[in-house]
């Protein structure tokens, strides 16, 4: 959209990253480094782009967000909880018995998630098909979908990556569909790079019949500005790919496999809010880092 | 084998209810010549789509169809379809989107192209997922009023058709009904359950034990999933001796639900008849009578049952 609160939406990625790492802490396990990396991306979707509304989140002509990498899911549960979808005090139940936020996203306990994801390389499948059914329908909404650079490994992405820009033409191209890849580097294992390189991946995308564009996933302003591209690309489906850094925001994480799926200690979580949010701690924050001391004590 | 393709009836019946309803889209992955759909493709281009051969990609594409309201079968050989599970269960099943399953080439009885077309384990994976229910029609006008019923089910939902022809086994004035077994013949001295192809062998099974003095009640069991467990008790109770019949893997078919219900609610003694190896080319009459599919191999069977 034009001229961003680039500002407000760093402010907003900012307690994101508080939130997914206090809700990760209480839940003693989940995926920090991901959610990390993905959160700016995020913030600008839900805050600047996602045409929603959590009232009805049925509505029919809502745009659509799946989260192919659905492990990240505290970085869109803090995302739905501060637009209105659930309290954010609910944040703390994720992955406990009876709570709706799943460890992973579950459409049918969640209403305002699209699609369950988790098994890696369906969610851009079902995108796809989600971009076709509105342009079928004839509808305005469009569709994103953020994809992990791990998950890209899947032989199902690669089905999806070609054959969204066949589908649906001549009269129903899927412009509708625009495909972020977190492209933090790092899987569960280790880096992408020495487990099963993507590169070179913009040629490769580029060689699909998709219009492709890079960013740095952290740079929200460059992040919209290639969202606005995507809505003004016609004809063909987009595919933003995005450099990130796994774990970013909170130094000891910060590009270590490490912490891909492991939930900071309370006292880690307590360090990394406190580099997230900086000195002095801001009075928003200030229950936070008492709620999480008092957790390390118990 | 003079009478219909259960798959043939399917795509007929896609064609005829397609046109009264727009929300019905086909996705295919380069069988819909097989599958059936190519005569609602020609019909309706602009609701057909082949995404080349990517069966995982197929199903995720009709779930993103289904959650934006539309009504898609997704169709190719059931091996192929079912064998895409991790798919079916998260995209489909755990997402509750109200995709169309539609399982070509079941059984042994495809016959030629050998044991990798085959869908032999299809029911057994799909049974094992709290929300998909299973159909296998026994002949057209069943297939053709289960297709129906498919647009109609508000869920995800999988129908298990036939390459072969299959005689009709029902009356003109048929009518199916969800989750409903129906009772073809009546008998009292043993009940043959049988699902899909093997429900005329049954019925000619029955007759010839007819001809030795056993009365076999023969159930056309259409809905696998959920089970009609009250016919099934019913008969059961009175005949005290059940055979199951299908075309499919020995284990997690039919005879698996029929035996997990019996041992829970009315232990009764039972026979399960369907497939123990993993298959092989072969003409579908050889291949019947090699796993006694056919109506001599659940004579045969019924009456060793009942002498023991």
């Amino acid at each position: 959209m034009a001229n961003p609160d680039v500002a407000k939406l760093e402010t907003i990625a900012r307690e994101g990253r508080v939130e997914i790492l206090r809700m990760i802490t209480h839940a003693g396990s989940g995926h920090p480094g991901g959610s990390l990396s993905v959160i700016d991306i995020l913030a600008d979707l839900y805050f600047n782009r996602l045409r929603l509304d959590p009232a009805r989140p049925q509505w029919e002509d809502r745009d659509r967000f799946i989260l192919s990498k659905g492990h990240c899911v505290p970085a869109q549960y803090y995302c739905m909880a501060k637009r209105g979808f659930f309290p954010m005090d609910r944040v703390i139940t994720l992955r406990k018995l009876g709570s709706r936020l799943q460890g992973h996203p579950d459409r049918v306990a969640l209403p305002g998630i699209e699609a369950a994801t988790g098994s890696l390389g369906q969610g851009i499948s079902v995108a796809v098909g989600m971009a076709l059914g509105l342009k079928l329908a004839g509808k305005a909404a469009r569709v994103y979908c953020v994809l992990g650079d791990g998950e890209t490994q899947e032989g199902q992405v690669w089905e999806s990556l070609m054959s969204a820009p066949k589908l649906g033409g001549p009269d129903h191209h899927l412009d509708n569909l625009c495909v972020i890849l977190d492209y933090n580097g790092i899987q569960l294992d280790g880096f992408v790079k020495k487990i099963l390189d993507l590169e070179p991946i913009t040629e490769k995308l580029k060689a699909f019949a998709w219009a492709v564009l890079e960013v740095n996933g952290h740079d929200i302003a460059q992040v919209d500005k290639a969202l606005d591209q995507a809505e003004a690309n016609k004809g063909v489906p987009t595919f933003i790919v995005a450099h990130t850094v796994k774990g970013k925001g909170v130094s000891f994480m910060e590009n270590d496999p490490e912490w891909h799926g492991k939930a900071p200690k309370p006292e880690e979580a307590v360090r990394a809010i406190r580099e997230v949010v900086g000195e002095p701690v801001p009075q928003w924050a200030q229950p936070i880092i008492a709620e999480l001391s008092a957790l390390g004590k118990k | 084998m003079a009478g219909k393709a259960s798959r043939a009836a399917f795509g007929e019946a896609l064609l005829e209810l397609g046109a009264k309803d727009e929300r019905i889209v086909t996705v295919d992955a380069d069988l819909s010549k097989s599958t059936m759909t190519g005569g609602f493709g020609k019909k309706f281009p602009d609701r057909h789509f082949n995404v080349g051969i990517a069966e995982s990609g197929m199903i995720g594409l009709a779930a993103g169809l289904a959650l934006t309201g539309h009504v898609p079968f997704a169709c190719s050989f059931a091996c192929f379809l079912v064998g895409r599970f991790e798919t079916i269960r998260v995209s489909v099943a755990y997402s509750d989107a109200p995709v169309k399953l539609v399982g070509t080439h079941v059984g042994v009885a495809i016959g030629e192209d050998g044991y990798t077309q085959m869908g032999l384990e299809d029911m057994a994976c799909l049974r094992a997922l709290p929300n998909i229910p299973i159909l296998q029609p026994a002949d057209e006008i069943e297939t053709r009023q289960a297709v129906a019923y498919a647009v109609e089910h508000p869920g995800p939902i999988y129908l298990r058709l036939t390459r072969q022809g299959l005689e009709p086994v029902h009356e003109a004035s048929y009518r199916f009904r969800f989750g409903k077994a129906d009772v073809l013949r009546p008998g009292h001295d043993v009940t043959v359950l049988a699902t899909g192809g093997t429900v005329w062998y049954a019925l000619e099974a029955a007759e010839a034990l007819a001809a030795e003095g056993i009365q076999a009640e023969v159930v056309n069991v259409g809905t696998v999933k959920p089970l009609d467990e009250e016919t099934i008790l019913r008969s059961a109770g009175r005949t005290g001796h059940v055979v199951t019949v299908e075309d499919h893997s020995i284990s997690g078919g039919l005879g698996s639900a029929v035996a997990e219900m019996l041992a829970e609610l009315m232990p009764t003694p039972l026979k399960r008849i369907g497939v123990t190896t993993f298959g092989e080319s072969g003409d579908m009459k050889g291949l019947y009578a090699k796993h006694g599919l056919d109506a001599a191999g659940i004579t045969a069977a019924v009456r060793k049952f009942l002498r023991r």
